[in-house]
């Protein structure tokens, strides 16, 4: 008999309520919301859409997956039916259908999760040890002579490597010492590459590298060995293994760690053909700049050693002379005037002296000159009686005779 | 860099050059150096520029390898 809905306490709900509620319970499980889960991979799905459905299962039980398009397309490997992995995600509630499931945003194989936790048990030796100490780690050349490269010779990443050299700074010198990257010699061949690089021809940086691969191909790059090495290499290295997500020990052992080998190759050649190229057009103006400094100054020298030459230069002085000169000369004409009136008028003086001296003069007056023999004749005691004289008048002169003496 | 000591540009590494180009520089910079001297120095540093400019031209990348297992290719991959 059924019981009387009006002493029923029970909660009513809707489906849609029922199912969110579900959902929220799942959702605000922590420990639902991101673990790994193993199991075997059933019933797969790869839709159009790019999503991928698939179930896995154990022994006893089933849980439905799906993996969104954005997350597939990182997979590094292909899942296939019957596979054993280990998906990680979290758990919730496909309303449409009630159905809960996981949706896997990581997916691996089962082996994989082995040697992850392998990786993070040497991690931590290594850690404990200090050889990812960044205290330790060294710094890279900004400008390095030979640039050692440890690879495979035969890879992508060496000739990635090489171009991007060769594109940002073609003047190192490479040095390629060959190795395989992969596979079980290879942890040992690239301890020896590091080693012998040391050895024969130093580099100022090394670059370790290889291209991208799944976890197993990257690991070597997780070896023990390999990472002493690149503790123990004289030249720093830097490390440039996989891609942009890819994390290896060496990477963390490394003293730059790169995401990818042209990264790396980036990295090791910190300035560029361009820098230089800048660096020479300023050192062109520099250059010219200095010398045109010096010749200002050798002029500023210049024009001060001319004012100086021409205050202390003989054509100076002789302009000096010159003017002393003028000068005296000036003074010595005037003085010379003065003299020459003086002796003008001295002259002129000893003229009218003269003047009056001239006996014509007395003849004018009416005075006679009296010669006798050509000789004047100024005393009585000169002549005798009968003498012949001339006597000189005032226009003329004649003959006498002395008569006596009186 | 000794005064005398004036090597052929042509046989300098880009480093050289560039080492007694900052060396010119700063003897510019300086104004100590006779004026005849600074003129030469002047002009080995413009050949010093160009010498550099033409190394930095016409690099091409030097690659060798420590083993001979190496393909012999491998420079022409650059």
């Amino acid at each position: 008999m059924e019981q009387l809905a009006l002493f029923d306490a029970s909660p009513r709900w809707t489906v849609s309520d029922l199912t969110r509620h579900l959902r929220l319970l799942l959702e605000n499980d922590p420990e639902l919301q991101g673990m790994w889960v193993q199991g075997e991979i059933s019933n797969l799905v790869r839709a159009a859409s790019g999503h991928i459905y698939f179930t896995l299962k154990d022994s006893g039980a089933a849980l439905k997956c799906v993996m969104w398009k954005g997350e597939a397309a990182q997979l590094k490997f292909v899942p296939r039916e019957g596979a054993a992995v280990e998906a990680h995600g979290r758990i919730s509630i496909y309303e449409v259908s009630g159905q809960y499931q996981l949706y896997v945003d990581s997916l691996r194989p089962l082996g994989e999760g082995v040697l992850y936790q392998e990786f993070l048990r040497l991690k931590a030796l290594l850690e404990a040890e200090g050889l990812f100490d960044p205290a330790r780690k060294r710094p890279i050349p900004e400008l390095p002579k030979r640039i050692g490269i440890v690879t495979s010779p035969t890879g992508a990443a060496l000739r990635d490597m090489l171009k991007t050299l060769q594109r940002r700074m073609p003047l190192t010198e490479v040095v390629l010492s060959p190795s395989p990257v992969q596979g079980d010699e290879a942890p040992q061949a690239l301890v020896r590459a590091i080693q012998a690089l040391n050895e024969s021809m130093p580099p100022d940086v090394i670059l370790l590298g290889r291209g991208g691969g799944s976890i197993e191909d990257l690991w070597a790059f997780n070896d023990e060995r390999l990472v002493r090495a690149v503790v123990a290499s004289r030249a720093p290295v830097i490390s440039g293994v996989g891609h942009e997500t890819d994390f290896t020990l060496v990477d963390f052992a490394a003293d730059l760690r790169a995401a990818t080998p042209t990264a790396a190759a980036e990295l090791a050649t910190a300035l560029t053909v361009l820098d230089l190229k800048q660096t020479l057009v300023e050192s062109v103006r520099m250059l010219a700049e200095s010398l045109m400094d010096l010749l200002d100054r050798q002029q500023t020298l210049l024009d001060g050693i001319q004012t100086g030459l021409r205050f202390y230069s003989p054509l100076r002085r002789i302009d000096i002379e010159q003017q002393r000169l003028d000068d005296f000369g000036r003074h010595g004409n005037a003085l010379q005037a003065h003299r020459l009136e003086l002796a003008g008028a001295r002259l002129n003086g000893l003229q009218n002296r003269l003047a009056a001296l001239n006996p014509q003069a007395v003849l004018e007056r009416g005075y006679s000159l009296v010669t006798k023999d050509e000789k004047v004749v100024s005393s009585r005691s000169q002549v005798r009686a009968g003498d012949n004289l001339r006597v000189r008048v005032r226009d003329g002169s004649f003959d006498a005779r002395v008569t006596g003496k009186g | 860099m000794a005064k005398n000591e004036i090597k052929p540009v042509k046989g300098l590494t880009y480093e050289e050059a560039f080492a007694e180009l900052e060396t010119i520089m700063s003897a510019l910079e300086s104004g100590e150096k006779p004026l005849d001297e600074s003129m030469q120095l002047f002009e080995r540093g413009q050949v010093l520029i160009k010498h550099c400019t033409d190394l930095l031209d016409n690099a091409r990348l030097k690659v060798q390898a420590l083993s001979s297992e190496v393909p012999a290719d491998i420079e022409e991959n650059e």
